[in-house]
């Protein structure tokens, strides 16, 4: 490597962690007007064009509080748990491909931070550290609420953490790599959501529940926590918090759409070739986005035992089965090539279809003396 | 010295402190935080011996879901608030388990490999699991039965309604 390489390391550094920072502000401000929209309320409209600058004042703001730290609090930890839960937030990135590369100063820079051979375990393991920040403020903060709420998130991370592990490991059997990059190099043909549509599901549920997001924001539950791990948390820490927040939702949006969406493939036009890969990128990381503040406008928080009954008694075990049934998958279509596997699954469904809509006519009776049975019943 | 012998060195110096501070931490959630340093050091030991997958299921296991369940349970049994000074009385014994193992192991390196040199270079992930699920697979499979006994196990002492 010599200086011009380190240059456009460092560069490439520089854009992603602000256009990072950048896109929470703008992240935020989407998410209010459309749960606003969805309220049937304006949403922020004060501060800039439709409110527009709305997170930034809001960030301005918490800078200028004063930092409260409770008495009883463990100082040293109550300081750096903050930056602990920012952290893996930001290196989860480094990994993701978000466009095809460009020859600068001729040589090939990747849109990437850095292709690590082993890229889907580095996602894991920044996933698994993200859940100290959690359980470390909820702990030193000296406290009842806290505690009790990084109690519960911590069971809750660890529980859809091997859920979403699952979903990954099904991935990589079916890509046969742990490199980002050349998962999306195996999707020019079919995006993996496809073949891999219940890893993908299971992926989704999972990764909202590692971000604490609704419904699965049991650890800041405001009805019975206060505000669960960050109760005694304000000024810059809590902004710190909540910027992981959202850091988090984007990386697991990203993730997503590299892994199961085709990551940054879409057709390219002849204007300015280069920059099509990047935006088809953004545009499926803002339609995860949208389902996301969509389920959480939408769904009301699980109830603690529900939660833990899904994640280990549903997800799991669907996880576990869709792991072996694609190892079957990779094996057979390793054995009579993928093109007759995938015309055999074709013809089983249309079968299957075909026969569930004979199935009225077939037997007439039984629905109708089921339906009936239901009626009765008190 | 090469830069790999100091990046060692430094990991080295970091992590036996983080584990003498681990030993002698009053505080238990404190020596938990001193363990993921100590861990978080080995796996850059492998970082710097070229072994990428292990360094980060080291990061991934160990610190990422052994130290936290550590955590987890911590504070759902005792929950530690504040200064709270936890000691079972039992440091002679807890020394001599230590030097014994420390003994056991640095003579079992020492014989195995005397003064062969190993020139660190990567090897591919699929290398690690095909030498795991040919070579070991005996030892491999063993582990998995012993973990499963340790699960049933924890299930029928948590049991209280079994007879």
């Amino acid at each position: 490597m010599d200086w011009l390489d380190w240059v456009l390391l460092l560069s490439r550094v520089v854009l992603v962690f602000a256009g990072l920072l950048v896109s929470v502000l703008l992240l935020i401000w989407w998410e209010r007007k459309l749960v606003a929209d969805m309220q049937t309320r304006i949403g922020p409209n004060r501060a800039g064009p439709f409110g527009l600058l709305v997170t930034l004042a809001d960030g301005v703001k918490l800078f200028f509080k004063e930092g409260i730290t409770p008495t009883n609090a463990d100082r040293p930890v109550y300081l750096i748990a903050p930056i602990i839960s920012l952290v893996p937030a930001f290196l989860a990135f480094a990994v993701v491909p978000f466009g095809a590369g460009i020859t600068l100063f001729g040589r090939e820079v990747p849109f990437q931070l850095q292709d690590l051979s082993i890229g889907i375990l580095w996602v894991l393991a920044m996933g698994s550290l993200a859940v100290y920040g959690v359980v470390l403020a909820g702990w030193s903060s000296g406290s009842k609420y806290p505690l009790l709420g990084s109690i519960r998130s911590s069971a809750q991370m660890i529980s859809y953490e091997v859920g979403m592990g699952l979903a990954l490991v099904a991935v990589l059997m079916y890509s046969g790599t742990l490199s980002m990059a050349e998962i999306v190099d195996r999707q020019d043909g079919v995006w993996n959501v496809i073949p891999q549509l219940p890893a993908f599901v299971l992926y989704a549920v999972s990764a909202l529940a590692e971000t604490n997001r609704a419904p699965f924001d049991l650890p800041e539950a405001e009805t019975e926590l206060v505000a669960g791990y960050h109760t005694e948390y304000s000024g810059i820490k809590f902004a710190m918090f909540f910027l992981s927040e959202y850091l988090h939702l984007i990386t697991v949006s990203a993730i997503a759409v590299t892994l199961f969406l085709g990551g940054w493939r879409g057709p390219v036009f002849d204007v300015v070739p280069w920059l099509w890969p990047p935006l088809w990128f953004l545009l499926k990381v803002l339609g995860m986005l949208f389902v996301y503040i969509w389920i959480r406008a939408t769904l009301p928080r699980f109830r603690y035992d529900r939660l833990m009954n899904f994640g280990w008694k549903l997800l799991i075990p669907a996880g576990l089965l869709w792991v072996l049934a694609t190892g079957a998958l990779v094996v057979l279509s390793d054995v009579y090539g993928r093109a007759r596997l995938f015309r055999w699954t074709a013809i089983a469904v249309a079968v299957a279809l075909v026969l569930s809509l004979l199935r009225p006519v077939a037997f007439p009776g039984r629905d109708a003396g089921r339906a009936a049975a239901r009626e009765e019943a008190p | 010295m090469s830069s790999q012998e100091i990046v060692f060195v430094v990991l080295g110096i970091v992590g036996l402190g983080a584990a003498v501070r681990l030993v002698t931490a009053r505080n238990v959630v404190h020596a938990a935080l001193y363990l993921v340093v100590s861990l978080a050091m080995v796996g850059g030991t492998y970082l710097v011996l070229a072994a990428e997958f292990v360094a980060f299921v080291q990061v991934l296991i160990y610190v990422g879901a052994i130290v936290v369940l550590l955590l987890f349970s911590l504070m759902l049994t005792r929950a530690p608030i504040g200064r709270e000074a936890l000691d079972n009385q039992q440091r002679g014994i807890s020394a001599l388990v230590a030097l014994g193992i420390l003994a056991g192991l640095a003579f079992l390196i020492q014989d195995a490999f005397r003064d062969a040199r190993i020139e660190p270079d990567a090897t591919p992930t699929g290398a690690v699991g095909v030498s795991i699920f040919q070579n070991f697979v005996l030892p491999f499979e063993l582990v998995s039965v012993l973990l499963l006994a340790a699960l049933i196990g924890a299930v029928v002492l948590a049991r209280k309604d079994l007879p």
